[in-house]
């Protein structure tokens, strides 16, 4: 029985033990250097072997889910797809139009891939493994994130054509819109746990009454910053329903429609490995990071239990885009501004009212009715408001 | 204008479990996963399906068994005027053993044929009948698209394959008039014999 | 060092370069300068707040301005202005009190001893105990600013229509 314990431990710290060995073999004076190096590689080599095959899951999800089969060609259930696509944005020619800024036009997709790769800094992906243990990791979450804004417009102005820069104004404004209720939705978690630091706030959900876990998401108001910290994330990450700034059918590809080949894929893969941060981020703060669902569940590698709820994330995020239609952009910022933000910070008031009450079923109660009254009232309000009007332009004759 | 009595939400829940119900059905019931894979896949065509027409010809040599006798009524009543017939000089017997007349050249542009099958409606010999061939896509974009009267001859087994109750209706409609022909041709041979035989006795008799 | 270099750079670039937009984006190269020699002095929140503020917020807001009001392609050539010695001569004066009061201020005659970092949490305590007031007038502020605004823009669509 002891064993199987220290086995399951020793499983669970694989990596950590195996990058301690690793590091046997290097000099003192080097040692910090290689640490982070070893850290960040093992991130750069991960995350986009996962972003090539959600690639193939999105498609062939996506395809189940329009009564159709996805891409079947390439390997069995076309599993080699994602390579075939990797050669095509390879071999590509990369065209850049010859007025466009060719500075700018080829930082931007280094910066929108580097911003997203620095979010995984402060992810604590296994109990141990997170590269860099902040203080105010959130914080740099969130600050590193808020360069992608930047890329995106770098990458619609230097390519000098109409549809890239109404994409990247349409794309900004709706990123900038929704990272304050993401922003928001977060701080939530932040009263809870006392503490900005990722690995504390695992910690702090890492624990059981009974076999189940203290994870965020299984109180009112961590339930309710979960859904409005995922909608924030749709959004964030430019998916299905808010891709307007970037929907083929609307506005060619928007800001990225002067891309071709490589730096096509930069793109995408940035727009995806971001999105896989803010899963991740949403996991950390709402999900219980790399803690098991249940209590008897501990003896699987913690590493295990990241993943899983990560390609849960996915999965409802291709579940959502199989489903909903785009949304307009008027529609989407009146989103934002109208029912995500207050909700949030009626949602700030509920986790108040919940850390100040005693615990009990009582306070189950009230910050459910404080987060469920508001919520369908404002819904109900709004809905009212949206009546059939003559339409008012403001800004012609 | 906007039904305030579901909840919040309802609508997109109610259509993600759409959604997951295509997802999960696709793997158990064809009705939610209805890809036909072409070329390896085919859809089974209904019986009166068409696509372009084909010369009908009894028999094993095209040729000889050609129903087509030139009358150029098709030519005459198709809407894009896609047939082209020359009428040939000499005669040839048809399955009647009477000789016709057969088309020398006989070109249909199938790059303009509607499909409407007008041409078969008017054909007063049966000759002429649609196709459900549609894999005739050519790289040869001057002549690859214009059928001659040797690519257009198929036996009448094939029609009878392709079309079950058309042909069997058709050969049996066939087969009745060329009964009714030999019936008349025996009774009118019967009649000559019959007069043959009365006047030799009355010319013998005188 | 080299984060000095990049932000002087990043900064000199601003006022250099000739395409708006590039100036911007020098611009935001000195602001990332700055936060990462606010990381370097241990001020984490400080500096992240800095990305966050600066590059995440302000430098796009810069850049919708120049979108909104800058019609023209690249700037004419820079003219030689006469005043330019002149302007040269007081930057440098700027420069030398500066350096010379820092020089010889008491941080590095005396050589300060290590302050504790600061943590968030102190930052948190001080703002609503000590600074309480100051951070209620301010939220005052901005409401006002961003009421201002939205009523200036509002009476500006009315006088378009």
């Amino acid at each position: 029985m002891i064993h199987l314990v220290q086995l399951a431990q020793q499983l669970d710290q694989v990596f950590v033990l195996a990058k301690h060995w690793l590091l046997g073999y290097v000099p003192a004076g080097v040692q910090p250097l290689c640490s982070a190096v070893l850290s960040v590689l093992s991130v750069i080599l991960v995350f986009p072997l996962l972003f090539a095959i959600v690639t193939w899951i999105e498609r062939k999800g996506l395809g189940r889910m329009q009564n159709r089969y996805g891409p079947n060609r390439v390997g069995p259930c076309g599993i080699l797809q994602p390579i075939a696509d990797g050669v095509k944005s390879l071999t590509k020619e990369d065209i850049v139009p010859i007025t466009a800024d060719h500075a700018v036009h080829f930082l931007a997709p280094v910066l929108l891939v580097s911003a997203s790769f620095m979010d995984y800094a402060v992810l604590p992906i296994g109990r141990n493994m997170v590269i860099v243990n902040l203080n105010a990791g959130v914080l740099f979450f969130f600050a590193v994130g808020s360069l992608m804004e930047l890329a995106v417009f770098m990458a619609g102005w230097s390519s000098r054509s109409k549809y890239t820069l109404l994409g990247a104004m349409r794309a900004i404004a709706q990123m900038i819109s929704y990272e304050v209720p993401l922003v928001l939705a977060s701080i939530v978690v932040i009263m809870q746990a006392g503490s900005l630091s990722t690995v504390a706030i695992v910690n702090r959900q890492a624990t059981y009454t009974g076999i189940w876990p203290h994870w965020f998401v299984f109180t009112p108001w961590g339930f309710a910053g979960f859904v409005l910290f995922m909608i924030a994330a749709t959004a964030e990450s430019n998916r299905s329903p808010f891709d307007l700034p970037e929907g083929e059918s609307e506005i060619i590809a928007g800001y990225y429609t002067e891309y071709s080949g490589f730096k096509f894929a930069l793109f995408f893969m940035g727009e995806y490995i971001g999105m896989f941060a803010t899963s991740g981020m949403a996991i950390t703060l709402f999900l219980g990071g790399w803690s098991a669902p249940l209590s008897f569940l501990t003896w699987i590698p913690s590493y295990f239990w990241f993943f899983a709820k990560l390609l849960t994330l996915i999965a409802v995020f291709i579940w959502v885009r199989g489903t909903l239609p785009r949304l307009r952009m008027d529609q989407l910022m009146n989103l934002a501004w109208e029912f995500i933000l207050p909700m949030t910070l009626l949602n700030i008031i509920t986790a108040g009212v919940w850390y100040y009450m005693p615990t009990g079923s009582i306070r189950w109660f009230v910050c459910s009715c404080m987060v469920i009254v508001p919520c369908i009232l404002l819904s109900r309000g709004l809905k009212q408001k949206k009546r059939f009007q003559v339409r008012t332009y403001h800004f012609t004759q | 204008m906007y039904g305030g009595t579901e909840l919040v939400g309802e609508g997109i829940l109610k259509g993600m479990a759409e959604t997951a119900r295509n997802f999960f059905g696709s793997f158990v019931s064809k009705d939610r996963l209805t890809t036909v894979q072409y070329p390896e896949e085919r859809e089974l065509q209904i019986e009166v399906a068409r696509d372009f027409p084909f010369l009908v010809y009894d028999g094993a040599d095209w040729q000889q068994g050609m129903r087509c006798v030139a009358c150029q009524i098709c030519e005459k009543e198709c809407p894009p005027k896609c047939i082209f017939i020359e009428k040939s000089k000499d005669k040839k017997p048809d399955a009647n053993g009477k000789p016709q007349f057969y088309p020398a050249v006989f070109d249909i542009d199938i790059s303009v044929c509607m499909s409407c099958q007008i041409c078969v409606e008017v054909c007063p010999f049966d000759a002429i009948k649609m196709d459900v061939d549609y894999s005739l896509s050519t790289d040869d974009r001057f002549g690859g698209l214009l059928l001659n009267k040797q690519r257009l001859s198929k036996s009448n087994d094939y029609y009878r394959k392709i079309h079950p109750t058309e042909a069997a209706e058709v050969d049996a409609r066939l087969a009745g008039e060329r009964a009714r022909q030999e019936a008349k041709a025996k009774a009118a041979a019967e009649a000559t014999l019959a007069t043959a035989a009365v006047q030799p006795a009355s010319g013998e008799s005188r | 060092m080299i984060l000095a270099v990049l932000t002087v750079a990043g900064m000199a670039s601003a006022m250099g370069l000739r395409n708006a937009v590039h100036c911007v984006l020098a611009l935001t190269l000195g602001f990332t300068g700055v936060a990462a020699l606010y990381l370097q002095l241990d001020a984490q929140f400080v500096g992240l707040a800095q990305i966050m503020v600066y590059v995440g917020a302000v430098a796009i807001l810069i850049v919708f301005v120049i979108m909104m009001t800058h019609r023209s392609e690249p700037a004419a050539p820079p003219n030689f202005i006469s005043l330019w010695t002149v302007g040269s001569v007081v930057a440098a004066a700027v420069f030398a009190v500066l350096a010379w009061a820092i020089c010889c201020s008491a941080a590095s005659t005396q050589g300060l001893p290590p302050q504790p970092g600061v943590t968030v949490q102190q930052i948190g305590d001080a703002l609503m105990h000590r600074f309480l007031l100051p951070l209620e007038i301010m939220g005052l502020l901005l409401t006002a600013a961003l009421i201002g605004a939205v009523v200036i823009a509002m009476g500006h669509k009315e006088d378009m229509k």
